[in-house]
């Protein structure tokens, strides 16, 4: 007789929540005799918080704030470990009307290029009298805050002196926009899709454009949990694997953008929902942009726990100033990615894996096969300002980066 | 109790049960209670009022906004999740619980500020069993319209009285190991089937 796994996890209303929900709603976890509870949460705040009282086990939760949890920047929290992406990309820029438009008028184009569209936007602030520009993000320790940072920086914008960065929630991103509150926002699906096609946005550029096949959520698990359910643990792992290979296929697109729209989970219309996962963008004013790796859930070792991406997540804190560099907290940051679970739960299970357990990020110009069990190609991951990120030079890296 | 002169900042967009929380507190002789229940100005607020200690919902969506704000603060009192140094995992239970989450100014010792958070952890749970057992009201007001409604079937097709038309539902929910509702129910719905257009 197999044992049962009773898993409680955390989620909060975003289209990456697709990987728990699927493997709970499309039967991946009862397959692994899995219960799988899922907890919807509206901040990652209670997300943490849940974690810290065992509420919940695991959470879909942002890339950077289990390393940020552990460095002990965000408490009360547990220690955390991170044994696998939930996905690649997702995200994308919002601007104003008003802002797209000052935009276009110096050079942006609705392709959604970072390059141009950032240099665009640099020559609207260098024009502008007044308060500065207002960005949303959803918070301090997240994809959206780095890669919004990133892409303002290397267009020459100081994000904390020629811009304003305010933490909002997801939902009020779209509302806070057409009433002037912000003039920008970076978030994850639905909501620039919302912003664009409800609240008169339009798009500026995307995370895949900023730098493409790049990390996103992950599942952090409470180390606790971890240490004593490791069975319990390998089986999730085998459950979201497949669940990732559900969510990748055309033909459940569809359904599964119904599935989200449910108000248990997501709770948007579908077709808030279907242009991430077809990769077909609306941008604004109709036209609708195809963007290649919007939003990877499987493809590209998707849900491969990068150590060198928790690494560029930590050299990120310390750009921004949340966090002094010292060796010590350089090791945290990796040791809380644990690609070793991912091998060990996943080896039997005929699943392509890459034999590294980190690259140089933004070397791959374009798809590359990699040496690896099973056949596996990765990239193009570049950065868009040609920039290469060699975790095993990190102090370098650290010592090259500019405010903007 | 004397006054403690502590400030304190209640965030609850629960007007009801920001007023109970606030009544608490000042009961308790915490006369320096502010309760804002919009968002709207959040930062203005907590900067001219420079809060002690802050009460807010746990289910609150701006509490990622909140935390990013004292990160950036520049001012002296900087507030903190309370309860960082993990030294009581067994308080931080009860309030994640009760659906409480509260921050403190750095340095503020925690035995001043234990009676504010048992007092909000409280009075969540009394608010949350009040709106509990009105749930639990309305349905079972909800279920007494429909139970009445199938008394009121059978009385008119069998011609029987009302006491034997409950007994008469009571008995075939108990042969059948449901409840009265839920055979009342079937009732009413079978009722509407047949004859659509027909008042029962």
């Amino acid at each position: 007789m197999t044992t049962r796994h009773a898993i409680t996890a955390g989620f909060v209303p975003l289209l990456d929540s697709a990987l728990l929900v699927v493997a709970r709603e499309m039967g991946f976890a009862e397959e692994q005799a899995i219960d799988l509870t899922l907890l919807r949460e509206r901040s990652w705040a209670s997300i943490r918080d849940r974690l810290a009282v065992r509420h919940i086990d695991v959470a879909h939760i942002l890339g950077p704030m289990p390393i940020a949890c552990n460095l002990g920047l965000n408490v009360p929290a547990p220690d955390m470990i991170v044994p696998m992406a939930l996905g690649l990309g997702g995200n994308a820029v919002t601007v104003s009307s008003a802002l797209w438009q000052a935009m276009a008028d110096n050079g942006a184009k609705a392709d959604l290029d970072a390059r141009v569209n950032g240099a665009a936007l640099r020559r609207v602030i260098d024009r502008r009298a007044g308060p500065p520009l207002r960005f949303g993000v959803v918070h301090p320790y997240s994809g959206h805050n780095y890669e919004l940072r990133y892409w303002l920086a290397a267009s020459g914008i100081n994000p904390d002196r020629d811009i304003e960065i305010a933490v909002l929630p997801p939902p009020d991103m779209g509302n806070a926009l057409a009433e002037g509150v912000i003039d920008g926002y970076c978030a994850g699906e639905p909501w620039n899709s919302f912003g664009v096609l409800r609240r008169g946005g339009h798009l500026a550029t995307v995370k895949a454009a900023i730098w493409r096949s790049s990390p996103e959520k992950v599942l952090g698990v409470d180390a606790r949990w971890a240490k004593t359910n490791p069975e319990a643990m390998a089986a999730l792992l085998v459950a979201l694997q497949q669940a990732s290979l559900w969510c990748s296929q055309p033909e459940n697109h569809p359904a599964l953008a119904a599935l989200l729209a449910k108000p248990a989970f997501v709770g948007l219309d579908a077709d808030l929902l279907l242009p991430a996962l077809s990769g077909n963008l609306p941008v604004g004013g109709g036209v609708v942009q195809t963007v290649g790796d919007f939003f990877v859930p499987n493809a590209k070792a998707a849900t491969f726990p990068w150590k060198s991406h928790a690494l560029w997540f930590y050299t990120q804190m310390v750009r921004w100033r949340q966090i002094g560099h010292t060796a010590d907290r350089q090791r945290i940051a990796a040791e809380t990615y644990r690609p070793d679970i991912y091998r060990a739960a996943l080896k039997d299970h005929g699943i392509a894996m890459p034999s590294a357990s980190a690259k140089v990020e933004g070397a791959l110009i374009v798809t590359t096969p990699v040496g690896s069990s099973g056949a596996l190609t990765l990239g193009p991951d570049g950065f868009f300002d040609g920039g290469r990120f060699d975790p095993d030079d990190i102090d370098a890296y650290i010592a090259s980066q500019s405010t903007g | 109790m004397k006054p403690s002169g502590l400030n304190v900042l209640v965030i609850d967009e629960n007007r009801i049960r920001a007023a109970i929380i606030e009544d608490g507190l000042r009961d308790a002789g915490y006369d320096r209670v502010t309760v804002i229940d919009n968002m709207h100005g959040l930062a203005r607020c907590i900067a001219n009022r420079n809060p002690d200690v802050i009460v807010i919902d746990l289910e609150n969506p701006n509490r990622d906004m909140l935390e990013s704000m004292f990160q950036l603060s520049r001012a002296v009192k900087r507030p903190i999740a309370m309860f960082v140094d993990k030294s009581d995992e067994a308080s931080i239970e009860a309030a994640v619980e009760a659906g409480v989450s509260a921050y403190i100014v750095d340095g503020l010792k925690q035995e001043r500020v234990r009676p504010i958070l048992k007092m909000a952890i409280s009075r969540f749970n009394a608010f949350s069993r009040l709106s509990r057992e009105l749930e639990e009201t309305r349905g079972e007001l909800e279920n007494r319209k429909i139970v009445d409604r199938a008394k009121g079937l059978l009385m008119r097709s069998r011609g029987i009285s009302e006491e034997e038309a409950y007994a008469l539902l009571r008995r075939t929910a108990m042969n059948q190991n449901r409840k009265i509702v839920e055979i009342a129910q079937s009732l009413v719905t079978a009722a509407s089937l047949l004859d659509p257009g027909g008042k029962e």
